[in-house]
Order: C-alpha cells, then sequence, then structure tokens
C-alpha cells in the first residue's frame, strides 16, 4: 500500500530521494529549539481564526446605527466597521472565541519571536553561515508587530482610534517628508478618507500576511539548507562537522505535531476563557474622544515608553519644524533597535576576525562581550517598555508619574551599563569556576590513587592528560 | 497450550523461509525499538478524551449553551489538548527517537561558485561598449522605475499639504455639545471640562473638537494679544494633542489650592501636560508645541461663539507647521 503510493509519487515526480533526505533530516534535540516553531504555530492559528473573521468583518467607516444583541450601545452611531467588530462578538456563534483566539495568537506570535530572538542572540545562532536566516527573522519580527498593529487599528474602536492618531502623528513627524507621507496613507488629514481603510484592511489580510509567509518560507528554507545549528554534542563527535538528531520521522514529526496542536489549544483555551479586547466596552472611536490608562497591546508598549520619555521640544530651525517629537521614540527608536539587530553579525565578525562557520552554538558564558553588549541592549529596551506602564503603575503602586519619568530619563542610560558589566564578569567567573573543576577532574582521572596532601593539585604541565591552558584544544573540545 | 505454541512457531519459520524468495530482507533504516502496550492504551485512551471534547463541542455549538464562548473555548482547547498529548505520547514511546549522526553541508563549493562567475563573466564577452550599454540601461531602469512608482502619488494628496492647516473655526460660530445644542457661557463651571464642536461642521476634522475650561479671569495669564481671548474666564482650545493628535481627555484640577498644582488639561496617551491659564503652554511631557487656543465671544443670546482662528494649526507637528496660521477655507 505504502509502497504503491510512493511509486506512484516518484515515478510522476521524481520526488522520492528528496522525500527520503527530509525522513532522515536531523532535529537536534533542545527545548529552546522550540520556540521558533511556536511561533511558527501561532502564525498557522492566527492565518485559520483570519479567514473565519474576514468572512463577518466589514472594513468600512461609513456610518451606521447599531441594532445588535449588545444592549449598551443599542442605537447608538459607530462605523460599519466596529458595528461588525460587535457583531463578530455578540450575534456569531463562536464568533467571540474566535476573534478572542486570534487576538492572543497575535500576542503569543511576537512574543515566541522575540524570545527566539533572544535565544539566537545570546547563543550565537546568527554567525555564519546564518546570517541572512537571522536576518530575514528579525524583518519578520518588524513585519508581524506591523501587521498586529494594523489588525487591532481596524476594528475602530476608542483604543484603536487612538493607536491610529499617534501612528499618523508618528508618520507626520518623519522629517522634510512626513505631511506628504501621512498624507498619502491616509488619504485626507486624520482620520482619513473611506480609502485608508481598505488600505489597512487589504494591508492586514493579504499583503502583510503574504509578506511574513513568503519571509517565513525563506526563513525555513534556510534553516533546511544549513541545518539546524546545536548545542556541544555529547558524544565523541565533532560537533562543527556532524548534526546529532531525530530524524524528522518518525522522531520528530509527531512531537512537533503535537507541539503545534498544544500551542493551538492553549490559543483556544485562553480565546475561551480569558477575555482580551472586549471592544464593546470601550465604544467607537471619535477624534474628540479618549480615555485614560489607554494602553496598546504588549508588543508596542516599548514605543509608548519611548514617545513618553521624551522632554518636550520639536527641532525648529528657521521656522521650520525640522524633527517633530513622535520622531525619536516612533520612529528612531525603533529603527535603532532594528539597525543594531541585522547590523550585529557583521559588526561581530569585524571586531572577533571570526569569519569561519560556526554550526556549535555557545553558552552565553563562552561569548562574554556579546552577553554583555546584549543584556545591556535587552536591559535598555524592556526599561524603556517599562516606563509604557508608568500610568499603571502610579494607579497601582502610587508613585507619582513624574518621579518615574525623571528615573527612567536617567536610569534607561546608567542600568543597562552596570548589567553590561555584571553579567561580563558573571560569565568570566563562571568560565574559571569551569576550567579549576576541568582541570580538578584532568587531575583526578590522570592520578587517581596517588596520596596527594590535602589541597594540593598537581599542575597541568604534570598531568600529561589535561591541555596547556589557552590552547585551542581546551577551548573546543569541551565534554 | 504448549503444543499449540510450538505449532505457531513452527508456521512462523515455514512462513519466513516461504516469505524469503518474494521480498528480499533489506537492512534496517529505522533503528527497531521495543513495544510498549502501555503507551499504546495511553494514546488510546488520550484520542479517546479528544473526540469525546470534539462531539462535546458540536453538541454546545448546536445547543447554545449559555456562556457560549466558554464552553466552546473549553471543549475545542481540551480536544486539541488531548490530541496534542496523544500526538507526544506517540512520538516519545511508539516510535522509535534515535539520534542520528547527520554531515553538516560544506559551507559552499568553491568550484560551483567559480563556474557560476565563469559563466557571468563569459557571457558579457561579445560586449564592447560595456559603460555605454550599461549607462542607458541604468537610464532606462530608473525612468521605468520612476514611471512605475508615480501612480503611487494617488494614494493621497501628496504634495498638498493645505488640509493639514484646515480648520472649520471662524469669528462668529457657535460652539454646540455632543447633541448640537449650543454651549451657553452660564453652563460652564469652574472645575469641570467641556467639549465643544463647531456648529453645522464635520466633527471628525482633527480642528474640529474643542475642550473648554473656566478659570478665575484674575488667575489668567495670557500673551498680551490674546487678553479678551476668554471671556469671563471662560478658554477653548483644541482637544486634539499637538504631540501625537490624541484626544485632551483629563482635566487636573486642584482640590485644594494652596498644596495641589495648578489646572491643566493632560492628553492620556503620552501624558503631555497643558497650563489653560497662559495659553496652552507645554507644563510636561513629550509635546513640542503649546495647546492650539481659540478666541471665544459671548453674544446676545449668551451662547459661545468663536472670536476668530486658532492661534496655530492643530494636530502634530510637521515640517511646515509652524510656518502659517491655520485657515477655514
Amino acid at each position: 500500500m505504502i509502497r504503491r503510493l510512493v511509486t506512484f509519487v516518484d515515478e510522476r515526480s521524481g520526488a522520492a530521494p528528496l522525500l527520503r533526505k527530509t525522513l532522515r533530516y536531523a532535529f537536534p534535540d533542545h527545548w529552546s529549539f522550540l520556540l521558533g516553531e511556536v511561533a511558527l504555530y501561532a502564525f498557522v492559528v492566527l492565518v485559520a481564526t483570519g479567514i473565519y473573521l474576514t468572512l463577518f468583518f466589514e472594513p468600512s467607516t461609513a456610518k451606521t446605527v447599531y441594532h445588535g444583541a449588545y444592549e449598551p450601545l443599542q442605537g447608538m452611531e459607530m462605523s460599519k466597521a466596529y458595528a461588525s467588530a460587535i457583531h463578530i462578538s455578540f450575534d456569531v456563534k463562536a464568533g467571540l472565541l474566535i476573534r478572542q483566539t486570534h487576538h492572543w495568537a497575535a500576542d503569543v506570535f511576537v512574543a515566541a519571536i522575540v524570545l527566539h530572538l533572544i535565544r539566537v542572540f545570546f547563543t550565537g545562532a546568527y554567525r555564519k553561515p546564518r546570517e541572512l536566516t537571522y536576518l530575514i527573522g528579525v524583518l519578520l519580527l518588524f513585519t508581524a508587530l506591523l501587521e498586529g498593529y494594523l489588525g487591532y487599528s481596524m476594528v475602530d474602536d476608542l483604543l484603536s482610534g487612538m493607536g491610529l492618531a499617534i501612528g499618523y502623528g508618528v508618520a507626520l513627524s518623519v522629517p522634510f517628508v512626513g505631511a506628504n507621507l501621512a498624507l498619502a496613507i491616509w488619504g485626507h488629514p486624520f482620520p482619513g478618507n473611506a480609502d485608508f481603510w481598505s488600505r489597512m484592511y487589504i494591508a492586514h489580510v493579504l499583503i502583510f500576511p503574504v509578506l511574513i509567509g513568503g519571509l517565513l518560507t525563506a526563513h525555513l528554507a534556510l534553516v533546511a539548507s544549513r541545518h539546524h545549528s546545536q548545542f556541544r554534542p555529547r558524544r565523541k563527535v565533532n560537533g562543527e562537522r556532524k548534526l546529532i538528531g531525530v530524524p524528522t520521522f518518525p522522531g520528530q514529526a509527531p512531537r512537533s505535531l503535537g507541539l503545534m496542536l498544544a500551542v493551538a489549544a492553549v490559543l483556544v483555551l485562553l480565546g475561551g476563557l480569558v477575555q482580551i479586547n472586549p471592544i464593546w466596552l470601550w465604544g467607537p472611536y471619535h477624534v474628540s474622544q479618549g480615555t485614560n490608562g489607554a494602553q496598546p497591546d504588549w508588543y508596542l508598549g516599548w514605543l509608548i515608553g519611548a514617545l513618553r520619555l521624551m522632554p518636550h521640544f520639536d527641532v525648529v530651525v528657521w521656522n521650520r519644524t525640522l524633527v517633530p517629537n513622535p520622531f525619536w521614540g516612533g520612529i528612531l527608536f525603533p529603527m535603532l533597535v532594528m539597525v543594531a539587530l541585522i547590523a550585529w553579525p557583521w559588526l561581530e565578525q569585524r571586531f572577533t576576525r571570526d569569519r569561519r562557520p560556526h554550526n556549535v552554538l555557545q553558552r552565553p558564558r563562552d561569548a562574554p562581550v556579546r552577553t554583555a553588549i546584549g543584556s545591556g541592549f535587552l536591559a535598555w529596551v524592556v526599561m524603556i517598555f517599562t516606563f509604557g506602564a508608568a500610568d499603571r503603575v502610579y494607579v497601582f503602586l502610587g508613585i507619582p508619574y513624574e518621579t518615574q519619568l525623571w528615573f527612567f530619563r536617567v536610569a534607561i542610560w546608567i542600568v543597562p551599563v552596570l548589567l553590561g558589566v555584571v553579567v561580563y564578569r558573571l560569565c568570566l567567573a563562571l568560565r574559571e569556576k569551569e576550567e579549576v573543576e576541568r582541570d580538578q577532574q584532568a587531575a583526578v582521572r590522570s592520578a587517581p590513587p596517588s596520596p596527594r596532601p590535602e589541597g594540593s593539585f598537581p599542575r597541568r604541565a604534570e598531568t600529561g592528560a589535561a591541555p596547556p591552558p589557552g590552547s585551542s584544544e581546551g577551548r573546543t573540545r569541551r565534554r | 497450550m504448549k503444543i499449540g505454541r510450538k505449532t505457531l512457531a513452527a508456521l512462523g519459520v515455514l512462513g519466513l523461509l516461504a516469505g524469503k524468495g518474494k521480498r528480499p530482507r533489506r537492512e534496517r533504516i529505522v533503528a527497531a525499538g521495543d513495544p510498549d502496550r502501555r503507551a499504546e492504551l495511553v494514546v488510546v485512551a488520550l484520542l479517546l478524551a479528544a473526540s469525546a471534547c470534539a462531539l462535546m463541542f458540536l453538541v454546545v455549538y448546536a445547543l447554545d449553551w449559555s456562556n457560549l464562548t466558554q464552553w466552546l473555548g473549553l471543549c475545542l482547547g481540551g480536544a486539541l489538548i488531548f490530541l496534542a498529548a496523544a500526538l507526544i505520547v506517540f512520538g516519545q514511546r511508539l516510535v522509535v527517537t534515535e539520534q542520528l549522526e547527520e554531515d553538516y553541508p560544506e559551507a559552499g563549493e568553491p568550484e560551483e561558485q567559480i563556474a557560476v562567475e565563469q559563466i557571468v563573466r563569459e557571457s558579457g564577452s561579445k560586449i564592447t561598449r560595456k559603460r555605454l550599454l550599461g549607462g542607458a540601461a541604468g537610464l532606462a531602469g530608473g525612468a521605468f522605475g520612476a514611471a512605475l512608482i508615480a501612480p503611487a502619488a494617488s494614494l493621497g494628496p501628496v504634495l498638498d499639504t493645505e488640509s493639514l492647516y484646515y480648520s472649520p473655526w471662524h469669528r462668529g460660530r457657535r460652539l454646540v455639545d455632543e447633541d448640537g445644542k449650543p454651549w451657553s457661557a452660564d453652563d460652564i463651571e469652574e472645575e469641570a471640562f467641556y467639549t465643544a464642536y463647531p456648529e453645522d461642521a464635520d466633527r471628525e476634522e482633527l480642528a474640529a473638537p474643542l475642550v473648554m475650561v473656566r478659570l478665575q479671569p484674575a488667575a489668567l495669564d495670557l500673551p498680551a494679544e490674546r487678553k479678551d481671548w476668554a471671556p469671563e474666564g471662560i478658554l477653548a482650545y483644541s482637544k486634539i494633542c499637538p504631540h501625537a493628535a490624541c484626544a485632551i481627555a483629563l482635566y487636573r484640577t486642584p482640590r485644594f489650592e494652596e498644596a495641589e498644582p495648578a489646572p491643566a488639561l493632560v492628553c492620556p496617551c503620552h501624558y503631555s501636560t497643558f497650563n489653560p491659564a497662559d495659553g496652552g503652554t507645554v507644563e510636561f511631557g513629550p509635546a513640542g508645541r503649546n495647546l492650539p487656543q481659540l478666541p471665544l465671544m459671548i453674544d446676545d443670546a449668551g451662547h459661545l461663539r468663536a472670536a476668530g482662528q486658532f492661534s496655530e494649526p492643530v494636530g502634530p507637528s510637521f515640517w511646515g507647521i509652524r510656518t502659517r496660521r491655520p485657515s477655514s477655507s
């Protein structure tokens, strides 16, 4: 039976050799390698739930009067976009489940990408020959951020409107061409004309998903062509040349499929049991309305933090506003982060002069400088992100907003540096401890029964078995 | 019993011998492993549980239970989680998870690289005027690219930024509330803030909504040319924050004047804080420009009307925002 199917396919496509290779492709085993897979499967859930939502959602700002199941909005004037999102939430059976699952999936999607990026960064997985895979991954992250922003902005509830207003302010703030850019996107000064809604919709349901799908395919194709990187294998093989892993089939496939279903399960359970973005409580958006405690989805928290941290000035030269304030936090800051992330592998190559290909991952302590700089950079972004919630901190803990603002304005520059130094020291200490332990083991192995005075160890030169300190042997063959 | 087993074994050997001629035995590719009958039962149980959840989902959906979202989520999520568990147990216990050794691909194949380079180089060997052709091709590419990009200008009034200075306000226009009722000066009390719209104009224009507050006339410290912009101490400002276009939806007003800070208008998005007493200057937060003020007057009926145009254009900053006043045309 199997044989007949395979024969049929192979005689018509010649796929058998490729298929055989694919089935025996080895996946190295480590939990942290699953983070990227979680992102992939969250994307699958996003596409599936998203398609369902398009069957009901109406991307239009045309006015309508609400007459549906939700009493408090009865008779209220609102856009068709908002009305249809309310309709999905209350009148479409299973509509709210799918809508909430979609929203949760978006949050998890970005979270998984970020964790995956952190893992890849601190283990040096981006090194040659995987720089392009990494570059595409970074682009995927930023595409996903924009996609998420468009998604929750389309609904036209009060919070989406406030988010779009900020987006408009940020677009206007691009030096020289901001006004032209914003008018090109919105078609008319904010809140824009009907074209804008068509644009946002098609961008969210077609352009960006296709872009993400394309980047994802390229990302995975590159991973497969260079094979996974791996942590140093325990077996006595050269990890740079031999990959140790579970084959796609039968080992990896059921587990990976299981992970996909588990991700879907968690998202559906969240979607069903944990409320997210109850748009009926926010009400429809009007330019004249705003609310306190407005927060974006988590993945834009770093941008709201950056916008809020800026002191109040526009850069003005001869009455021309060269750099409007939102530019710093809304464009320069994320661009800086993106450029730094993209440039890092090449910067590292330049400074370490290490242009050899690497298949074996490093532990954070194996590359103390990278780990220190990475930790500092991460702390910088995380602190700015944290400040984005300062108004909530004020509400819950009572620390005055102004105090927090001044604290963070100073601390975001000091804490990352301090953390970097501490992390660097920590890496060195860990390495030193390891070297001492290794020497001890080597000493014990070479001369176990010989009686030695307590506390004294044979020097390395005497043991013979242990490599001289600092030799390449000692660095690469650590088992 | 014993005999039966022996017979079976004999039959099996016979069968093997018979089968040997048809299909030659090949070396195993997938490593052999021991059977795990308990794990098989676990997988079956998990699959049954998944089926039960899925069927329950159908029932809940068909009967339209109350708390539908929660039940649907629970059933579907349950089905998925049992399926996931079944697959993972299956993957860990019922198939061999041997560790393979696989060669990493070589980092590049120099021979092929040289061949590619050679093909490209030799393909152009017939060409004598490389720079001329290159220049012409570059020109064609540039011109064609420009032609392709040009229609993007139709997206919006890209070069005409006039609309960004628009304001529906002009001298004499009445201020109305949400229901279209004109605001009377007497409606405006201290320690509260009010939203006003232009009468008979689109309220969804950025420059349309106003925020109004009343302060003690003695507390005002407006610039000299705005001395008569706040009759009876009633002040009107654009409700749109000049930082990033959010609505100024907060009004901080002291309950105990000696100890608490003076009244301020606050944007909830990034906490830009404006002082209404001195013409909307930025006191705190990221806004780079002051809040545009609209001069007011009180007509004979006691209604509030605009007495002129905003002090500066409304909305977030851009290149030309400081170059001119807003206009209502």
